[in-house]
């Protein structure tokens, strides 16, 4: 059954379009589920966007441009470089700039008769349900867990739909959350993972096209959920792998023993979402194992000095492609298998990109028994920055 | 005809690189335990040290979740597809 998103403020609502606006939606216009009564809906209708990156950037588009009349753009991060590979609402010009503000400038050219606002902060338990009130659909473009459990809770607390899209290197899922009767995400994974346990893109990597069409997918739903067209996708979890390209979905059950939407909800306000997800600090998750390190300096004065150091790297073949410490290659999804290939009694100096993977290695292996073993303090990424920048940086 | 488990790209590390394996199992709990005797490196992400499937991650059988049918003794026959779904959260920086 389609299910309409209702406008839930007093605003005045526009009753019609100008000759502009006509033209310019002439192709929804002519087709008789949008019409003129759907793009009146469309008008009227409040959007807030959680992250204008990957998941964003389609999103921001696709809604802009099909004239949904007020959009909300929360993001604190700043456009870098590595972004442009796939959050195609930024140009290289903006590399520098704020994304909720580059984000606004874009969007703002491409239609200038809809609302932009855009909120340059941290979504957080403090300000969620100020800035979720005033808006119809919540769209969940973030890139961590906290923050998804955030936009979850606010949803349902206020009773507002969460369209939802998350993608991992060559795959995605999207669902609608949030409606009356419908699952929540606490009601598909009431926990969250141990940090460090699931790699982020920054880690895993993603291929630049999965966001586009996850969130063109988002998209589609936000507006049909506007439109109260079609079938919706709650209830049904859509897995999408672009490799295999095939399409699945499965059935996705409301709980009702659910901590916050079941029927004796233990969740009533939002809690501290970074100690929920067992992550401190800000949006990265720290290290969760503490082991000996060595610092990029440390490890080439004693290079320099002739001291006879193992040099183990825990990467990916593709990822020593790139660049490399001429370390032995031993990726750490195989160091269980292949730990024989080390030798205990020499000095090891284990390194990755970040130095994430690299400390599960030498936590691993004191634990097998290795004594002399420290792990380089931010990997090649430090390496780069603090010894020799010839070694490019991913 | 054994029944064939879907293995998500974030576990394939674990896998030997593999995206699916087929076992003949009678139940999901049964197919599961063939999975992380071949490949012992995801048992960590699997299950808990004490043997519980962790919470972050959903077993299906076809489309559905057994957490709403017999959870790991969830009967399994020929051709059924096991699907493991853990929750990622990529999508924004």
């Amino acid at each position: 059954m389609a299910t309409t998103a209702q406008p839930q403020t007093g605003a005045k609502s526009a009753a019609s379009l100008s000759n502009e606006e006509i033209l310019r939606y002439s192709r929804h216009l002519i087709m008789p589920e949008v019409g003129m009564e759907g793009q009146l809906k469309l008008k009227n209708a409040k959007v807030l966007l959680i992250g204008t990156g990957g998941l964003g950037a389609p999103l921001g588009l696709y809604l802009a441009a099909a004239g949904v009349g007020r959009l909300g753009l929360v993001d604190f991060d700043v456009v870098d470089f590595t972004n442009l590979q796939r959050q195609v609402t930024f140009g290289t010009s903006d590399v520098g700039k704020p994304k909720s503000e580059a984000a606004r400038a874009r969007l703002a050219n491409l239609n200038p008769d809809i609302q932009i606002q855009s909120f340059e902060t941290q979504l957080t338990s403090a300000n969620a349900l100020e800035l979720f009130k005033d808006f119809d659909v919540i769209v969940d473009g973030t890139d961590n867990f906290p923050t998804r459990y955030l936009v979850n809770d606010a949803c349902v607390l206020l009773g507002k739909p969460n369209v939802y899209g998350s993608i991992f290197r060559f795959e995605g899922q999207a669902t609608v959350f949030g409606m009356p009767g419908g699952p929540c995400y606490r009601c598909l994974y009431p926990e969250p993972p141990p940090p460090g346990l699931v790699p982020s893109c920054a880690e895993g990597g993603v291929l630049g096209v999965l966001p586009g069409i996850v969130g063109s997918i988002q998209a589609m739903e936000t507006i049909k959920l506007i439109l109260g067209r079609g079938e919706n996708l709650v209830g049904r979890l859509l897995l999408f792998d672009a490799l295999g390209m095939k399409f699945r979905e499965l059935k996705l059950r409301k709980n009702l023993n659910c901590p916050v939407c079941g029927t004796h909800p233990t969740i009533t306000k939002l809690i501290d979402y970074y100690e929920f997800c067992g992550v401190r600090g800000e949006e990265a998750p720290g290290l969760s194992v503490q082991v000996p390190e060595i610092t990029p300096r440390e490890l080439k004065a004693r290079l320099d000095h002739g001291d006879d150091l193992f040099i183990l790297d825990v990467r990916e073949p593709h990822e020593y492609q790139i660049c490399n410490l001429n370390g032995h290659l031993l990726p750490l999804g195989e160091l269980t298998r292949r730990v024989h290939e080390l030798d205990s009694s020499r000095e090891i100096v284990a390194h990755c990109r970040s130095g994430k993977r690299s400390a599960e290695a030498v936590d691993f292996l004191r634990k097998a028994g290795f004594r002399k073993i420290l792990n380089l303090k931010g990997g090649i990424l430090a390496w780069s920055d603090e010894v020799d920048p010839s070694v490019p940086k991913y | 005809m054994p029944v064939r488990v879907m293995i998500p790209s974030p576990l394939r590390p674990y896998a030997g690189k593999r995206d699916s394996a087929e076992f003949n199992a009678r139940t999901v709990g049964e197919a599961l335990g063939h999975l992380t005797t071949e490949f012992a490196d995801l048992r960590k992400h699997l299950f808990t040290e004490d043997g519980k499937l962790r919470s972050f991650v959903n077993v299906y059988v076809n489309d559905e979740d057994i957490r709403y049918l017999a959870k790991e003794n969830t009967p399994t026959k020929d051709g059924d597809t096991i699907s493991i779904i853990p929750s990622i959260a990529g999508g924004g920086n």
